[in-house]
């Protein structure tokens, strides 16, 4: 019978000294990171519609703080995190019905997981500032 | 050997009584987001820079308001599954992940219904 050895290293701390850099565990984290940021994002949405309901002057102190520097960081921040959270969403879909297991597929989806996020932000914000 | 009765194979809902429900549901919601969220994020973008007034105008349109009341509680319901399921990996103890949890449901409700009635409100008024 083997003993563990003392003050072997856990996981959390395996992380950056013993395990190799993977875009796979990468993305994984981002899809629950952008998810619970997207659940206090709808703080935002439900604020601005309440805002809305509010009347002319509810809405324009509301909007206010939207069209601000640190409000327009924020969407920009929420849009990526939906645009990301969604096209991953779809590539653990796939997984769901088993297809693109292997790990070449794998990697290329998170690829492209990544570049459609983008082209979709920048889509959505070239139509905000497009008006 | 299998240490299941034959019922408890035959109904598979497991020690947590509830099968593949939370799974199931997560998935239905996540398909039902996809052309939601879409619609919704490029129709605010396009609502970019406008006033109370348009706002109102885009609410106020019938399919507007029914598309945007199907969005919220999709969304709602997507989040509180996906925070509910955080929860119960991060948070140890019993009595904190129970509160946690009652908290997850009041709150996401709370949301859920505030918006979608902000949403009636707008498109029913005047």
């Amino acid at each position: 019978m083997s003993h563990p050895t003392p003050n072997r290293p856990l996981s959390p701390f395996m992380l950056g000294q013993y395990y190799r850099f993977q875009l796979t565990s990468l993305l994984s984290i981002i899809h629950r990171i952008t998810g619970v940021g997207l659940s206090l994002g709808t703080f935002l949405l439900a604020g601005w519609l309440i805002s809305l309901a509010g009347g002319p002057e509810c809405y324009a102190a509301f909007a206010k703080h939207l069209t601000a520097w640190y409000g327009q960081v924020l969407l920009f921040g929420w849009s990526w995190a939906l645009m990301y959270h969604l096209c991953n969403g779809i590539r653990h879909l796939g997984w769901d019905v088993g297809k693109g297991y292997a790990l070449s597929a794998a990697y290329a989806s998170g690829y492209a997981v990544v570049v459609v996020s983008l082209i979709l932000t920048a889509a959505a914000w070239a139509v905000a500032y497009a008006h | 050997m299998s240490m299941r009765s034959p019922l408890g194979r035959a109904r598979g809902l497991g020690s947590a009584k509830d099968g593949t429900h939370h799974f199931w549901v997560q998935r239905v919601s996540a398909v039902a987001l996809v052309p939601l969220a879409l619609w919704f994020v490029f129709s605010v973008a396009r609502l970019s820079g406008g006033d109370f007034f348009m706002v109102r105008h885009w609410v106020h349109a019938p399919s507007v308001a029914v598309t945007l009341v199907l969005f919220i509680a999709a969304a709602l319901y997507h989040s509180m599954l996906g925070v509910q399921v955080v929860i119960e990996d991060y948070v140890g103890s019993e009595g904190a992940k129970i509160a946690s949890l009652l908290l997850n449901k009041f709150l996401h409700a709370i949301v859920a219904v505030s918006a979608i009635f902000a949403v009636l409100k707008v498109a029913l008024g005047q």
